[in-house]
Formats: structure tokens, C-alpha cells, sequence
């Protein structure tokens, strides 16, 4: 029997006495975008933080492929396919835009180590690198010192580095949270482009009902730290547990 | 060809690659410019604390980790060269043995303190540095039947790298061809070689990671870099490059003892250097050695100068009198700090905030 490509079980952390993630169970196999609502505070963040290792799991296992590796760091994580955008903007500040991906891209080949040549001489590295930029439409902006860059931008880089990266296991954080009417297409028509690939799955986490309806293939809903609904987008939706525990409470964060 | 022995780690400020050509020529042809023994010193001081600081820069100004072990491994290559010369007799071959050794020392010395405590919080990792540090220079002064104690080891090196040795019959421009002048451009050479092997280092991949660890470690571990072996590896080459600094400046005095390497005043001058020159630069390193040394050895001569020109005004004598000159290199170290946040060269190359 094959396993699914990622998968959480019984996954749980407790913060002192609160539950941030209550014993979620749910597998995420290789080809589906599985979008993961909410409300504020319902752990969906901190459950990302569990799968690709900022927190450490009370209880609880993440199992990539079948293999365990919920104790495993950040780093060894990576290498096993789990990528990560996140939703407070986190780049490297002073470097320009291009260094940020470039590294992301010098990781994934694992060149950190090599000391002697000249990190601009990988020419592959290098154009891997712009193409990422062009594709996110940064490369205008690619010798930028990502301080300076508008709100906006720096949300796109934030989605450049994790596209750049290429993992298994894709997890965007409100990815068009903060990014302007027409800036947020691009990002979403880059993570639809995801859905082509049958070897990877993509999870979400956004408030945007419309931008959910038109990229989901499946739907979480979580509510103070445990799953409450899990299904196709349209079941989902109209399920009453949805309409009570978040659209309900919710609808001033539709935007 | 320039761009590639620079690693394509250019100036980029017309000022600055000035400034850095005048520094480069001044100390490759010191000995026929500046004639004279105290000169000559200067000049293989501003050689060596260039390559010192710079590999301290590469922990502090590019990877972001506090430490204050720095003097201790300078200290370690220059007990190995002392060690070497007194137990093996003069010669090259104790050089050579000594340098190595003491780089392997540093190496080690560096990796285990990094494996063990890259991995807590930086203000720890500041607070075990010292701890060793000191423990390291109070050991090494205590153990004077190996060390010498305080009074340090003093030791021959070859006849070659003396003045006893002429080259040549008739100087040269006014300089006697004569092995000192040779330990010179050993001393010049050697310091090149380290600062070119820096610039190498700090723009490899290797480098960049380096730097990404110091601008957010958070997101180069989420991308996949292993951040303690990382920060260990750049303490361990910082460390060698520190040993190799202090091998040649053992060479240079043919002493060694506590107040010339191991002391915390020294790990004081680093740190001011570094910051006056500008953090994570090499070029920095080059031009905050440069000042800080030459201030340190002339800054005096200097205020005797101004307090007799000024000897009939008021006040202005005692202020230039030459016992305060501690206190004129904190007013200009404080006053580059003001007015060059970034350092000498961030300032050069016209960087803000
Ligand atoms: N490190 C932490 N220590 C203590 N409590 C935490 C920690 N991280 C998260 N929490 C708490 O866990 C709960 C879930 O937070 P989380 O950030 O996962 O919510 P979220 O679903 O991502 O919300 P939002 O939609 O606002 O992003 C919150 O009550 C939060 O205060
Ligand atoms: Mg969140």
C-alpha cells in the first residue's frame, strides 16, 4: 500500500494549558490543493508550524510518505520536500531581491558548503534564479534591497522563495494577504500552475471565498485547534458546522 | 583577472578602491617609503591585524555571531610558532610546524566550542567565548615552565629573516636588502594571501549562506540550510585565519607572550576596528586595521606636535597632552561611530541607514 504524501496523526500542542492544534488527523495525498480555513486564532498557522518544524508536537506525528519526521529540525525537513511560505513576511531584509532566491536555489542544489568558487559563477543557480523573478514578476525589482521594497512585493518575493524552492510539499500562508487587486492574480495563476504537477500537493490557507472556490480541490476547516469539516469545497461550504463555527464569525474577515 | 583574484567582490566606490590602492601600495613598498625600524613595524602591524580583523569580520560582520575567543585562537597560532622554535631549534621547518599546528589547534579548539554552543542563543554564545578566553590566557600565564608566563617565550627565527643577513652589498633606494626586509614581505604576503582567501570565502556560496543565517536564520534553516554547522564551519575558518594572523606576528616580534596576543584589550581593538571600518566587509577590515594602527602608534607623536604648536594658548595644551591620547581615540572612535554607522566604507559606497 502506498502512502500518502503528507500526513498528520493525532498531530497536537498544547501552549500551557491551550490547545493550539487539538489531534488533528488528516492526510494530504500527492496532486490535491487542499485549501485550510478558520477563524482567527483557530491554529492553522501553528499547524503548519508543526508539519515543517518551527513547534515541536505535544503528541502527535507528521509523516512525510510514510516515513515519520515530526521530530526531525527545520533544515532536515526542507530536504524532505516540505516547503513553506509564511504569513508574516520573513526574507532576508538587507539582501537584494535576487539574493533571497538565489539562495533559496543554491540550498535546493546544495551548494551551501562549497567554499571555494564564487557564488556568482553558477550560471544555472544564477538563471534559475531570474526565472523565478520573471515569473512572479520581480525582475524589475531584482537588485533591491528587499527593505526597500512596497508591502506588496515583498509578499510576492515571499511566494518567489517557496516556488523556488520547488518542494514536495507546498504550504502557502495567506499568500495574497496584503498584495493589491492586481498583483494577487499572478500569485494565484502561479499556484494554480502547481495543481499540474500530480507528484506534489499544495496546501493553502486563505480567507478569500472566491480565490477558495476557484483553486480548491478539498477543504479543512478548523476551529480552536481541531479539524471540524473536511471535504469537497461545495459540501463543505454549506455544511451547517462551517456556516456556525466560521462563516458565521468570519464574515468581516472576507475580503 | 582583478575582478576574479577580488572573487568579484569589487569596491564599488571610486573613494574607496582609491583609498584602497593608496593602503595597498603604502604597505607593499613601506620599506622604501617610510625608511626607518618603527615605520617598518607599523607597516607589518597594519599587515597582520588587516588579516586578523578580517577573519574576525567574517564571524561578527557576515555571519552575525558575537565572540570574544578571537585573541585566543591569534594567541594559539602564536604559541605554536614560539613552542615550535624553542623545542625544535631555529629553522624553517619550525615555522612551518608551528603554524600548522597551531592553525589545526584553532580548528579544533573552534569546532568544539561551535558544535556545543552555536546552538544556543547568541548572548550565550558571546558569554562561553569569553569564558574560554579567559580561562585560555589565565592557563596559558599560569603554565610559565611551557609558556614562559607572563614574561612570554622569546625565540630565534631563521638568519634568513634577520638583519644579520645582507642580500645585497649596496642598499636599494636607501634600504638595506637584508632579511629583515624579507620577514616583511613575509608578513605582506602572508596577510594578502589571507585577506584574497577571505574575499574568496565570503562571496562562495558558502558565504552567501553566511550571511543569510545573520539576516534571518529563521528562513535559511526553512529553506534548508543547517544553520549550526554552518555558523561552526565559519568559526572554524575564522579561527584559522586568526591562528595564521598570529603565527606571523610571533614571526615578526620572535615573542610571544600574553599582553601581545592573548589579552582583552587586543579583542577590544578588534572589535573597534571592525565596526570603524565597517561590519561585513572585508574591505572594512582593511581600512579600520589601517586607521586604528596608525592611530595607535602615531596619534601621540601626533598630540606632541599640536600641544607644542599650541603650547602658548590656553587650555588647548593640555588638551593634546600626550597621555590623552586614550581618550582622543574614544572621541574618534565615538565620532565614526556617529557619523559612520556603517563604518568607513559603508560611508564610502554612499550606504544609508
Ligand atoms: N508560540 C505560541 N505560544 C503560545 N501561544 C501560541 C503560540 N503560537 C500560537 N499560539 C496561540 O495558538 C492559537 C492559534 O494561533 P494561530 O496563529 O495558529 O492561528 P491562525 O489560525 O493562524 O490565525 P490567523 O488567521 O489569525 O492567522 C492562538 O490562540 C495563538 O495565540
Ligand atoms: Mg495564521
Amino acid at each position: 500500500m502506498s502512502h500518502p504524501l503528507l500526513a498528520t496523526k493525532d498531530l497536537t500542542v498544547r501552549f500551557g494549558g491551550h490547545v493550539a492544534v487539538d489531534a488533528i488527523s488528516c492526510v494530504f495525498p500527492a496532486g490535491e490543493l487542499t485549501a485550510i480555513v478558520g477563524p482567527n486564532g483557530a491554529g492553522k498557522t501553528t499547524y503548519f508550524n508543526l508539519i515543517s518544524g518551527q513547534i515541536t508536537p505535544t503528541a502527535g506525528s507528521v509523516q512525510v510518505a510514510g516515513e515519520e519526521i515530526s521530530r526531525l529540525p527545520v533544515a532536515r525537513r526542507a530536504e524532505r520536500g516540505i516547503g513553506r511560505a509564511f504569513q508574516l513576511t520573513n526574507l532576508f531584509p538587507n539582501l537584494t531581491v535576487f539574493e533571497n532566491v538565489r539562495l533559496v536555489i543554491q540550498s535546493k542544489a546544495k551548494k551551501g558548503f562549497d567554499l571555494f568558487s564564487m557564488a556568482d559563477d553558477h550560471v544555472q543557480i544564477r538563471e534559475d534564479a531570474d526565472q523565478v523573478l520573471q515569473n512572479v514578476n520581480l525582475l524589475a525589482q531584482r537588485d533591491t534591497i528587499v527593505s526597500a521594497l512596497p508591502h506588496g512585493d515583498q509578499r510576492k518575493l515571499e511566494v518567489a522563495m517557496l516556488i523556488a524552492l520547488d518542494p514536495l510539499i507546498y504550504m502557502f500562508d495567506e499568500p495574497t494577504a496584503g498584495m493589491s487587486a492586481d498583483e494577487a492574480p499572478v500569485v494565484l495563476e502561479l499556484i494554480e500552475q502547481l495543481k499540474n504537477d500530480q507528484t506534489k500537493c499544495v496546501l493553502l490557507v486563505e480567507h478569500k471565498m472566491d480565490v477558495i472556490r476557484t483553486l480548491a480541490d478539498r477543504i479543512i476547516v478548523l476551529h480552536n485547534g481541531a479539524l471540524v469539516a473536511d471535504g469537497d469545497p461545495s459540501t463543505v461550504m454549506s455544511s451547517s458546522i462551517v456556516q456556525e463555527a466560521y462563516m458565521g464569525k468570519a464574515l468581516g474577515h472576507v475580503e | 583577472m582583478l575582478k576574479h583574484i577580488l572573487s568579484g567582490d569589487m569596491p564599488r566606490s571610486k573613494i574607496l578602491s582609491l583609498v584602497l590602492v593608496v593602503i595597498f601600495l603604502g604597505l607593499a613598498f613601506a620599506p622604501f617609503l617610510f625608511p626607518g625600524t618603527r615605520s617598518l613595524d607599523t607597516a607589518a602591524r597594519i599587515c597582520i591585524f588587516i588579516a586578523l580583523v578580517a577573519s574576525y569580520d567574517l564571524l561578527l560582520g557576515y555571519t552575525g555571531i558575537v565572540s570574544f575567543a578571537h585573541t585566543m585562537f591569534f594567541g594559539v597560532g602564536a604559541y605554536g610558532v614560539a613552542l615550535a622554535s624553542v623545542h625544535m631549534g631555529r629553522g624553517f621547518d619550525a615555522l612551518i610546524a608551528g603554524t600548522l599546528a597551531g592553525a589545526l589547534v584553532a580548528a579544533i579548539l573552534a569546532a568544539i566550542i561551535g558544535l556545543f554552543s552555536l546552538r544556543v542563543r547568541a548572548i550565550f554564545f558571546a558569554m562561553i567565548t569569553l569564558a574560554v578566553a579567559t580561562a585560555v590566557a589565565v592557563l596559558f600565564s599560569q603554565m610559565s615552565g611551557i609558556t614562559g608566563g607572563e614574561d612570554g617565550l622569546n625565540f630565534k627565527i631563521p638568519r634568513a629573516q634577520t638583519s644579520a643577513q645582507k642580500y645585497l652589498a649596496d642598499p636599494v633606494l636607501g634600504v638595506k636588502i637584508n632579511g629583515k626586509l624579507l620577514n616583511y614581505y613575509l608578513m605582506f604576503f602572508g596577510s594578502l594571501a589571507l585577506i584574497l582567501v577571505f574575499l574568496r570565502v565570503v562571496n562562495s556560496p558558502f558565504g552567501r549562506v553566511l550571511q543569510a543565517i545573520r539576516e534571518n536564520e529563521f528562513r535559511a534553516e526553512a529553506v534548508g540550510y543547517k544553520i549550526v554547522f554552518f555558523r561552526t564551519g565559519a568559526s572554524i575558518i575564522s579561527a584559522v585565519g586568526a591562528a595564521v594572523a598570529g603565527s606571523l606576528y610571533a614571526i615578526w616580534l620572535r615573542y610571544v607572550g600574553p599582553d601581545t596576543t592573548l589579552s582583552f584589550e587586543i579583542m577590544i581593538d578588534i572589535l573597534l576596528m571592525v565596526v570603524i571600518g565597517g561590519m561585513g566587509t572585508i574591505y572594512g577590515a582593511v581600512i579600520g586595521a589601517t586607521i586604528f594602527v596608525i592611530a595607535q602608534n602615531y596619534l601621540q607623536n601626533l598630540m606632541v606636535v599640536a600641544a607644542d604648536a599650541t603650547s602658548s594658548l590656553p587650555l588647548l595644551p593640555l588638551i593634546f597632552n600626550p597621555d590623552r591620547w586614550l581618550l582622543w581615540l574614544g572621541i574618534l572612535f565615538v565620532l565614526s561611530v556617529y557619523f559612520f554607522p556603517k563604518g568607513v566604507v559603508g560611508r564610502l559606497r554612499g550606504e544609508r541607514k
